[in-house]
C-alpha cells in the first residue's frame, strides 16, 4: 500500500456562489440556491456540470443528492457523502471527503456545497418552543440554556479564566471581519463597518460575547468542484491543491451535560496535529488563515489550537492590525467570514481560501502558497483543510 | 431574596425522561429531594450525564447512587438575549457549571440563585437547592446552585 495521503492527490477547480442575502430576503428557494451556486462553481471550474458524478455536504444540508443530480442532468452519479455533525463542523470534511472519494477512485468530479435558506426552515439562534424535552437538552434548557452561543459561552469564559485572555482579543478578531467585508462587495455587512467604540458599546448577548461576537444567520448558496490533480491543470484557473484535511475532536469530546474532559477547548486539540502532518507544513509556513466564526472566542480558541500563538500570548498576537491583509503578520477571515460576508456555514470560508490562492480575493495577500480553513470551532466533529499553491507539492 | 416563585420565567420546555427511560431515575430523584448520579459497579466510576453504560470500562452495571450537593463553579455565563418567548420578560440570568471534586468532578448544569447581576467567581463554593416546579403539568424539580 502507499502512502496513506490526500497530499497533493485533488485540487479546487472551480467555486461559485450566489448573492448573499440577510435571513429571510432571499428571493429564491433553498434548493434552486443550491442548483445556481452549483452551476456558478462549474461555470468558474470551465466543467460541463452534467460531468458532476458526486455530492459532498455537511450538517444535514437539506438539498438531496439524487435531487440535485437529477435537476442538473448529471451523467450519473457515484458519490453521495454527507457529514455527521451540526454547525459549520464539517465545512472542511466535506472537503476531504470529497478528495477521499476522488483520490480513491469513486468519483471524477465532486462538488462540494451548502444551501442555507434560513426563512424558509428554522433558525439557529432560536431556542426549541415546545412544552417538553428529554436527554442531553433536558439537563440544560429548563436552566435556559437553549441557543448556540449560550451553549459555547462557558467554554470561552473558562478558557479567558484559565489564561487570562481580555474581551480586547475577540474584538480583535469581530473588528477584522468588518474591516476586510468593506472590501468585499459580496459582504453583507459591506458598508457597515465596526470601530472600538461600537464594539464596545454593543450589548452582550451571553457574557462573554457581545453581539458582534456573533455570526449572523443568512440565507445563501456557495458550491466548490473537487477533481483530480491532473485534471485541474488543464482548467482555466490556477490549481488550488488540497495538502490536507483532518476532522473529528479528541477524547470524549461530546460527553453529555458538558462533561468533555478538555472543556475550554476549540474541538481542534487532536485535529489539527493530524492537518498539519498530512499537509507537511507547519503553522509559520501558513501564508492566510480563515477560522470560522460561530463566535469569536471559538476563533480565539482555534488559532491557539492550531497553533498560530500560545493561549497566554493572545492578547498580544491578536491586535487588529495584525489581522489585517495584506501587511498583517497573519491575515485572517480576509472575506468578511461569517460575522460580516455571509454565513454560509463557513463554506465562504473555504472560497476565500482558495481566493486566496489564485490571487482574486477582495483582499489579496501577497504570493499566497499555503492557505488554511478552520471549521466549525466547540462542536464536534469539527475539521480543518490546507490548501496548496503547485509550488508547495 | 426576590419574590419570585422560581428564578427563572415559567414557560421553558419541562424535562422528562427520554422515551427509553434513562434519566428516568435522576428526575424522579430530584422530586424527592435526592441528587442522583451513575456511578459504575465495576470500577466505581462517576459519571454525568446518563448513560447506558461506564465509559471507562464497558460495564453495563451502573447504580444511580445520592452525592452531596457540595460543589465549585468551573465555569458560568449571563445570559441577555432571550432566545425562547418565556423569557420575553425575564432580563440577564445566571447559567453555571458546577464540578463536583468529591464525586469524580463530574459537572451539572443549573442556574446561580441570587441577584442576576452579582459577580461569579469560578472555582467558587456552592452548595445544591432544589426547585420544585410541582404545578407543572408534568411536575418536575430543577437543581439549582448558591454561593455556600
Amino acid at each position: 500500500m502507499g502512502e496513506r495521503t490526500l497530499r497533493g492527490k485533488t485540487a479546487v477547480a472551480g467555486i461559485g456562489e450566489t448573492t448573499y442575502y440577510k435571513h429571510g430576503q432571499a428571493p429564491e428557494s433553498e434548493f434552486k440556491l443550491a442548483l445556481m451556486a452549483i452551476l456558478a462553481a462549474c461555470e468558474d471550474a470551465g466543467i460541463d456540470p452534467r460531468e458532476i458524478d458526486g455530492f459532498s455536504s455537511y450538517s444535514n444540508d437539506r438539498n438531496d443528492p439524487s435531487r440535485l443530480a437529477a435537476a442538473l442532468g448529471t451523467k450519473e452519479l457515484r458519490f453521495s457523502n454527507m457529514q455527521w455533525g451540526g454547525g459549520g463542523g464539517g465545512g472542511s470534511a466535506a472537503v476531504g471527503n470529497a478528495s477521499a472519494a476522488v483520490a480513491g477512485g469513486m468519483a471524477d468530479c465532486v462538488v462540494v456545497f451548502r444551501a442555507l435558506a434560513q426563512g424558509q426552515f428554522a433558525r439557529f439562534g432560536r431556542g426549541p418552543q415546545v412544552p417538553t424535552i428529554s436527554g442531553d437538552l433536558a439537563m440544560a434548557s429548563p436552566y435556559g440554556l437553549l441557543s448556540p452561543a449560550q451553549r459555547f459561552a462557558m467554554k470561552m469564559m473558562r478558557f479567558m479564566h484559565d489564561h487570562g485572555v481580555r474581551q480586547e482579543a475577540q474584538r480583535a478578531i469581530a473588528m477584522a471581519s468588518y474591516h476586510h467585508a468593506q472590501n468585499n462587495p459580496r459582504a453583507v455587512m459591506n458598508g457597515r463597518p465596526l470601530d472600538e467604540e461600537k464594539y464596545d458599546n454593543s450589548r452582550w448577548i451571553v457574557e462573554p460575547f457581545k453581539l458582534f461576537d456573533c455570526c449572523m444567520e443568512n440565507d445563501g448558496a456557495a458550491a466548490m468542484i473537487i477533481v483530480p490533480a491532473e485534471r485541474a491543470k488543464d482548467l482555466p484557473h490556477k490549481p488550488s491543491y488540497v495538502l490536507g484535511v483532518s476532522s473529528g475532536s479528541d477524547h470524549r469530546c461530546a460527553a453529555p451535560s458538558h462533561n468533555a474532559p478538555n472543556y475550554a477547548s476549540s474541538s481542534f486539540a487532536s485535529v489539527a496535529p493530524h492537518l498539519f502532518e498530512m499537509a507537511q507544513v507547519t503553522p509559520k509556513d501558513v501564508d492566510v488563515v480563515q477560522s470560522y466564526e460561530n463566535f469569536t472566542g471559538g476563533v480565539l480558541m482555534s488559532l491557539v489550537e492550531h497553533g498560530f500563538f500560545a493561549a497566554e500570548e493572545a492578547n498580544d498576537f491578536l491586535k487588529v492590525d495584525n489581522l489585517l491583509a495584506p501587511t498583517g503578520k497573519m491575515p485572517l477571515n480576509t472575506s468578511g467570514g461569517n460575522l460580516a460576508e455571509c454565513y454560509m456555514h463557513g463554506l465562504e470560508l473555504q472560497l476565500e481560501a482558495i481566493r486566496q490562492i489564485r490571487g482574486d480575493s477582495p483582499n489579496p495577500v501577497a504570493d499566497v502558497d499555503v492557505s488554511i480553513v478552520c471549521s466549525g470551532p466547540m462542536v464536534t466533529p469539527v475539521s480543518s483543510s490546507i490548501f496548496g499553491t503547485e509550488a508547495t507539492l | 431574596m426576590s419574590e419570585r416563585a422560581y428564578y427563572l420565567d415559567e414557560g421553558l420546555p419541562a424535562p422528562v425522561p427520554e422515551a427509553d427511560g434513562l434519566s428516568k431515575p435522576y428526575w424522579e430523584g430530584l422530586q424527592n429531594n435526592e441528587i442522583l448520579v451513575q456511578r459504575c459497579d465495576k470500577c466505581q466510576n462517576w459519571q454525568w450525564g446518563p448513560e447506558w453504560m461506564c465509559h471507562k470500562c464497558h460495564s453495563f452495571d451502573l447504580t444511580w447512587t445520592k452525592v452531596e450537593g457540595n460543589g465549585h463553579i468551573y465555569s458560568w455565563e449571563r445570559v441577555w438575549h432571550p432566545v425562547h418567548s418565556a423569557l420575553s420578560n425575564q432580563g440577564p440570568y445566571i447559567v453555571v457549571l458546577v464540578e463536583l471534586r468529591d464525586y469524580g468532578n463530574i459537572r451539572m448544569i443549573g442556574n446561580l440563585l441570587g441577584d442576576p447581576e452579582q459577580e461569579v467567581r469560578i472555582g467558587a463554593p456552592v452548595n445544591a437547592v432544589l426547585e420544585h416546579h410541582k404545578d407543572n403539568d408534568p411536575a418536575f424539580t430543577l437543581l439549582q446552585w448558591q454561593y455556600s
